[in-house]
C-alpha cells in the first residue's frame, strides 16, 4: 500500500540542540494514529516541518501518491495541498464571529481575487452551520470566537479542520483544557474524521489516546521510540522508563 | 472587534447620508451657488480635508484591516499630484505661448512652441528641454492614467519586494519610510525633471477654465472630492465586508494562522498595498489642483507618519474612524497653525499654537495609543456595546482561555 506521508531520516537542529534527530513517520491515506512522548520530545516541531513552518536539516518528507517533496513548497501550498493542522495553543481568529471563521477555512479556492468576489451561497452557509452543529457550536454560531471557553475554541479549530476537508489532519493536544464529557465528544470527532482521511493526535492524556483505538507512535528526544498498539507500547519498558514511568 | 456585521452594514449608509448633507450645506453656502457665508478659501480647505479622508480610508485599510503599518502612502499620494500636476501646468503655460506669439507676423510652429513652453517651465531650474519623464504632460487623458499607473506601478514592485521576502512589522515601516523618504530626496535634485524644489504651482489654474472665477472651479473641486470620497468609501467598505475583508483581518491578527488555511498571504498583502497605493494617487490628484502647489517637502517622511496619526486618532479597523481622525486632525491643525487660536498667556510664558500645535498632536496622539486605543471612532461603540453585552461571555461553568491554558 503506498503512503500519503513519508518522513525519512529528518533531522533538526536549533543552536545545536537536536529537536529532531533522524526521524522516519509514515502514514497512510485513512489512517488514525496517536502520537505521543515526554515535553520537548519533539512531537510539535515534527508537525512544523510538515507543515512547512520549518525547514529541517536533512532528510525528505513526500506527499501523496506522486511522492511530491513538501520541503521544496511554503506554508500556503502545502496547506492547499491538503494537509491541514490545529495548534497546540488554540488559534482561532478571536475578532471574528464563529461563522465568519468557519467559513474562512471552507474548502474553496484561496486566491484574492476569487475571494475578493466570493459571496457565500446557500449550499456553503448550510455547510458552515452543519460544521458547527458538529463541534456543538450551532447556538455560538454568531458569537465572536473570542468570547468562547477554552474547550469550545478547540472545537472551533477542530471544526475549521474538518471545513478545510484536509487529506491530512495534524492535531496537537486537542484535548487540552476540555472536561471528560468533552474530551470524549472530540474523540468521536476525530475517529470519523478518520473514515476519510488521515489523521495524527498528539496528545499527553494516555485515557484519550486510549479511546482512540489506533497505533501509537512514540517520541523521545526528537525519534521514534517505539511504534504500536497501545497495549504494545505501554508495556515497553524503556517507553515506561522514559514517559509513564514519571 | 469594532467592526462587527451590524455596524458595518450600517455605517456605510450613514456615512454617505453625512457626506451628502455637508455637501449640500457647503453648496448653499458657497459664493457661487448660496449665501456666501464660506469663503473661497475655506472652501478650498474643506475639499483638501476631503481628499486627505479618502487617503487616510485607504491607510485604514492597508493598517487597520490588513495590519500592515505603511510609512509611505503620501508617497503616492504626492505622486498623484505630480502627475496631474503636469498636465495642468504644460497646458496653461501651452495656452499663454500660443496667445503671446498669436500676434507675430509668422505663425509659430509646432517646434517653437514646445521649446518656448519648455523654457518658461524649467527656466527656473536652468534648462529649456523637456525630460523625457513628461513625454505624455500634452494629454490630459494619458496624464490621468499616469495618476493611477504610475503610485500603483511603484507599490506594486515595492510591495512585491517587500512581502515576498516577508518584511513585516517594523522593519516593513522602516522601508517604507525610507521609500518616500528617496523619493522626495530624488525630487529635490533640479535634474529629477519635475523642477526640484520649486515644484509645479499655479496648478489652481485649470487650463481652458480662465474665464471662471476661482470660487466655483473650488466649488466644483469640492464637489469632485466628496465623490471621490464617497466612491472610495463604498469601495473600501465592499472590499472589508466579505470573507476578503475576513482574510486581512485574520492577516493582521496572526498571519501565520492564515497560511496554514491556506492563502497566500503575500497575494492579498500586496493586492491591499497596490489598491491603497492607487486610490492615495487619486486623492492627491484631487488635492493638489485645490492646493495649488505642488513640491518634493510633500512627500516628506513625516507626511506618511501624520497619515497614521489621523488614523490612529480617528479610530484604525473602522472606516469610518479613519475619515473622523483624518477630517478632525487636519481641520484643528489649520485652525492652529493658521493663526486663528488665541496665544494663551501664562505670565512668563505666551503659548503660541502656531508652535506649539505640534506638541499637543503628539501629546494627544500618545495619550489616544494608550488610554483609548479604539480612538474617537470607539465612542461609537459605547451605544451598540452596551445592547450586545447581554448575550455575551461564556457559558457559565466553562473554562475561559487563560484559565485552561495549561
Ligand atoms: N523555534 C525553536 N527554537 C529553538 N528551540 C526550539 C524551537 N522549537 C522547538 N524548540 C525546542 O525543541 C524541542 C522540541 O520541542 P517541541 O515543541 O517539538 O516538543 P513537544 O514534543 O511538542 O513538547 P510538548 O509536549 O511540551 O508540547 C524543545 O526542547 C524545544 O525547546
Ligand atoms: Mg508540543
Amino acid at each position: 500500500m503506498t503512503q500519503l506521508l513519508e518522513v525519512d531520516g529528518v533531522s533538526v537542529s536549533f543552536d545545536g540542540f537536536k529537536a529532531i534527530n533522524n526521524l522516519s513517520f509514515s502514514i497512510g491515506p485513512a489512517e488514525l494514529r496517536a502520537v505521543i512522548g515526554p515535553n520537548g520530545a519533539g512531537k510539535t516541531t515534527f508537525m512544523d516541518i510538515v507543515t512547512g513552518k520549518t525547514k529541517p536539516d536533512s532528510g525528505s518528507v513526500l506527499w501523496g501518491a506522486r511522492n511530491r517533496s513538501l520541503l521544496k513548497m511554503s506554508e500556503s501550498q502545502i496547506a492547499r495541498a491538503g494537509v491541514g493542522r490545529k495548534f497546540q495553543r488554540p488559534t482561532v481568529f478571536e475578532d471574528q464571529s464563529v461563522f465568519a471563521n468557519l467559513l474562512m477555512a471552507l474548502k474553496k479556492t484561496r486566491g484574492p481575487f476569487s475571494v475578493l468576489f466570493y459571496r457565500p451561497s446557500s449550499e456553503d452557509a448550510d455547510k458552515v452551520r452543519e460544521l458547527a452543529g458538529q463541534i456543538g457550536l450551532a447556538a455560538q454560531i454568531d458569537r465572536l470566537s473570542g468570547e468562547l471557553s477554552h474547550g469550545q475554541k478547540q472545537w472551533l479549530e477542530i471544526g475549521m479542520l474538518l471545513a478545510q476537508e484536509p487529506r491530512l489532519m495534524l492535531v496537537d493536544e486537542p484535548a487540552a483544557g476540555m472536561t471528560p464529557a468533552e474530551r470524549e465528544h472530540t474523540t468521536d470527532l476525530l475517529k470519523r474524521a478518520a473514515s476519510s482521511c488521515a489523521v495524527v493526535v498528539v496528545e499527553h492524556d494516555m485515557d484519550f489516546v486510549r479511546r482512540l483505538g489506533c497505533r501509537v507512535t512514540v517520541l523521545h528526544e526528537g525519534s521514534v521510540l517505539a511504534e504500536g498498539s497501545i497495549d504494545h507500547v505501554t508495556s515497553d519498558p524503556q517507553v515506561i522508563d522514559v514517559y509513564l514511568g514519571r | 472587534m469594532g467592526d462587527t456585521f451590524l455596524t458595518r452594514r450600517r455605517s456605510t449608509p450613514i456615512f454617505l447620508i453625512c457626506l451628502a448633507v455637508l455637501v449640500l450645506v457647503v453648496t448653499l453656502m458657497s459664493e457661487p451657488a448660496g449665501t456666501g457665508a464660506i469663503s473661497t478659501s475655506f472652501l478650498k480647505t474643506l475639499g483638501k480635508t476631503l481628499c486627505l479622508c479618502l487617503v487616510a480610508v485607504a491607510m485604514d485599510l492597508v493598517w487597520g484591516y490588513t495590519g500592515i503599518l505603511s510609512l509611505g502612502h503620501m508617497a503616492f499620494f504626492g505622486l498623484g499630484g505630480y502627475m496631474i500636476g503636469m498636465w495642468l501646468m504644460y497646458e496653461r503655460t501651452r495656452l499663454i505661448v500660443a496667445e503671446s506669439l498669436a500676434g507675430a507676423p509668422i505663425p509659430p510652429t509646432d517646434g517653437e512652441i514646445v521649446s518656448a513652453i519648455a523654457s518658461q517651465i524649467f527656466g527656473v531650474v536652468g534648462s529649456s528641454d523637456f525630460p523625457l519623464v513628461w513625454m505624455f504632460a500634452h494629454s490630459l487623458p494619458l496624464q490621468l492614467a499616469l495618476v493611477v499607473a504610475v503610485p500603483g506601478l511603484l507599490a506594486l514592485v515595492f510591495g512585491w519586494l517587500a512581502f515576498r521576502s516577508r518584511v513585516t512589522g517594523v522593519y516593513l515601516s522602516i522601508l517604507t519610510q525610507a521609500m518616500t523618504l528617496a523619493l522626495s530626496l530624488y525630487l529635490f535634485q533640479n535634474d529629477s525633471g519635475l523642477r526640484g524644489n520649486n515644484g509645479l504651482s499655479g496648478l489652481q489654474n485649470i487650463p481652458g477654465l480662465s474665464g471662471l472665477p476661482q470660487s466655483v472651479i473650488s466649488l466644483w473641486f469640492f464637489w469632485g472630492s466628496a465623490l471621490a470620497l464617497a466612491l472610495g468609501y463604498i469601495f473600501a467598505a465592499w472590499i472589508v465586508s466579505g470573507k476578503f475583508g475576513s482574510v486581512i483581518r485574520g492577516i493582521r491578527d496572526d498571519e501565520a494562522r492564515v497560511r496554514f488555511l491556506g492563502y497566500p498571504v503575500e497575494g492579498f498583502k500586496l493586492f491591499v498595498f497596490t489598491v491603497t497605493g492607487i486610490i492615495a494617487g487619486i486623492a492627491g490628484a484631487l488635492y493638489y489642483p485645490q492646493a495649488g502647489i505642488i513640491n518634493p517637502a510633500e512627500l516628506a517622511p513625516i507626511a506618511s507618519i501624520y497619515l497614521a496619526v489621523w488614523v490612529a486618532i480617528g479610530g484604525r479597523g473602522r472606516l469610518y474612524g479613519a475619515v473622523i481622525g483624518a477630517a478632525f486632525v487636519s481641520l484643528v491643525s489649520t485652525w492652529f497653525t493658521g493663526g486663528q487660536a488665541p496665544d494663551i498667556d501664562l505670565g512668563v510664558y505666551t503659548i503660541q499654537w502656531v508652535d506649539w500645535w505640534l506638541i499637543l498632536l503628539g501629546v494627544s496622539f500618545v495619550l489616544v495609543t494608550i488610554l483609548a486605543p479604539q480612538g474617537i471612532g470607539g465612542l461609537f461603540d459605547l451605544a451598540t456595546r452596551r445592547r450586545r453585552k447581554t448575550s455575551t461571555g461564556p457559558d457559565a461553568g466553562s473554562l475561559r482561555a487563560p484559565e485552561a491554558a495549561e
